[in-house]
């Protein structure tokens, strides 16, 4: 990232254009960073004095989500879930996502409802199955959306390693199994390992308890699950809260989601 | 042939894990194990959705849905317990940490295969959550199940038919009728219940027992 060049003062935060249509609040200087940065925009949060990345809405907080997107969704069943990111996405209108979460939507509400809405092609989950995934069920009978099941462990490490520039890893678990059909295997302390990819993302949707406008997260008790690591993983990373907290109210020492991984805040 | 209740069967576990254990039960069969571990011994029940040091559910009107389990039910945190995200949690597994895991199975080979986490019947949704992590991930896997299917069939076999979670993992199972070991050598009987003997036991298992 070249923020080095930016003018004094300039915080940014660099995001592919097609997530920041309709997001960019310093128009004036964006003439001069298009010309600096060819195929990219250099979004400003607030103004040009400082960091703020607290939005408004839930609308600002979807803004930009394109056709297409994969879209990590936080949440272990009901914990943790971002529905109120989740009806906004529903009302921002993208269409086509891949959503990586570990369920498949439970009831009528959240995740069920997008599915419902018929706006994933592909949902990459661990356990889409349980008493209450009818949405999903019926929409799978039929043949109208993509599965790719993968072991929970794997799914949280998939994503943490997109979130840390890893390229791949070598895991035991799933080797041997219907699971790693077709992936890549090596022995290793003479115990076999299936080969697992990143999952890279364009959005991150994770609810955590309370942030500052900086992005700086905490979250609550099991409803951390995926926040974490989804954040790191995401090109931009959406998080509700349920309150903010000034800069520097959040314990340092306490802080589970530093503010680097995180590009909007927006109170719920 | 009067083999354990589920809570006998669950009472029989409890009592082999350790002072000291870091321990996870599976969804189902071996959650009923949580209710029969000694007061006086202090194991962490370790969740995999994140936290370690699990507690008993908690009373009416306590519940917290922030706080559950990986069956998605409310429970309680002891003192010293800590929560941590998703990665961690099964770094805890993968990487070894925890002493003793105790699944379900549909089916355990006599060399430790385990299959427990789909039918492969056709029309059936797959879900496999964290079976296949935890099957490999600790020191010990311990399976816990009916010793027979409701057909008759013993649900410890030459090799699974079952779609596998996990090659070799296994390395004792309890069942309603006895405990037994997987060994280099073959299943090992250790303990036969309600005075059931060797060829009881063996009449009803589908590999060669030894002693």
């Amino acid at each position: 990232m070249q923020a080095a060049v930016l003018p004094s003062g300039v915080i940014s935060a660099v995001q592919h254009q097609d997530l920041n249509r309709g997001r960019l609040q310093s128009a004036r200087l964006l003439p001069r960073l298009r010309s600096q940065f060819t195929n990219r925009t250099v979004v400003l949060y607030t103004n040009y004095s400082m960091i703020d990345k607290r939005v408004p809405d839930l609308p600002t907080a979807l803004a930009g989500v394109a056709d297409g997107a994969t879209v990590l969704i936080g949440g272990f069943g009901g914990a943790g879930q971002p529905n109120e990111l989740i009806d906004a996405l529903i009302a921002q209108g993208a269409r086509d996502l891949t959503i990586v979460n570990n369920n498949a939507g439970n009831g009528e509400r959240g995740l069920a409802a997008l599915l419902k809405a018929r706006r994933v092609k592909k949902i990459v989950c661990s356990f889409p199955r349980q008493t209450d995934s009818q949405v999903f069920d019926a929409l799978y009978r039929r043949g109208e959306i993509e599965l790719e099941l993968v072991p929970q462990g794997n799914l949280a490490e998939r994503i943490r390693a997109a979130g840390a520039g890893i390229g791949g890893f070598f895991t035991p678990t799933g080797y041997g199994t219907a699971l790693a059909e077709g992936k890549e295997t090596r022995q290793i302390g003479g115990r076999g390992h299936v080969l697992e990819t990143p999952i890279h993302a364009d959005v991150a949707l994770i609810k955590a308890e309370r942030g500052d406008r900086w992005g700086n997260l905490v979250y609550r008790k099991t409803a951390r699950n995926f926040g974490p690591i989804m954040a790191m993983a995401a090109r931009l990373t959406v998080a509700s809260v349920r309150e903010f907290a000034e800069l520097g109210e959040l314990d340092p020492e306490h802080i589970i989601t530093p503010g680097i991984f995180v590009q909007r805040v927006v109170r719920v | 042939m009067q083999g354990l209740t589920r809570d006998q069967m669950a009472a029989r576990v409890a009592r082999d894990i350790p002072e000291g254990a870091c321990v996870n039960l599976g969804i189902g069969l071996p959650t009923l194990v949580a209710n029969h571990l000694p007061k006086e011994r202090e194991i962490l029940l370790h969740s995999e959705n994140g936290l370690l040091g699990m507690g008993p559910a908690p009373a009416p009107g306590a519940e917290d849905m922030d706080l559950i389990n990986a069956g998605k039910q409310p429970v309680t945190l002891l003192a010293g317990g800590a929560f941590f995200h998703h990665a961690d949690s099964f770094a805890m597994m993968r990487g070894g940490h925890l002493d003793i895991c105790v699944l379900g199975a549909f089916q355990v080979s006599e060399r430790g295969d385990l299959a427990n986490w789909h039918t492969g019947a056709p029309g059936a949704i797959p879900a496999v959550g964290g079976a296949m992590d935890l099957a490999i991930g600790a020191k010990k896997t311990y399976v816990m199940m009916e010793h027979q299917d409701k057909s008759g069939a013993s649900k410890i076999v030459p090799a699974c038919t079952y779609p596998l979670t996990g090659i070799a993992c296994v390395s004792r199972i309890y069942t309603d009728l006895a405990v037994l070991d997987i060994t280099l050598d073959g299943v090992l009987l250790v303990e036969a219940f309600n005075g059931l003997s060797m060829a009881d036991i063996q009449a009803v298992t589908g590999v060669t027992l030894i002693v």
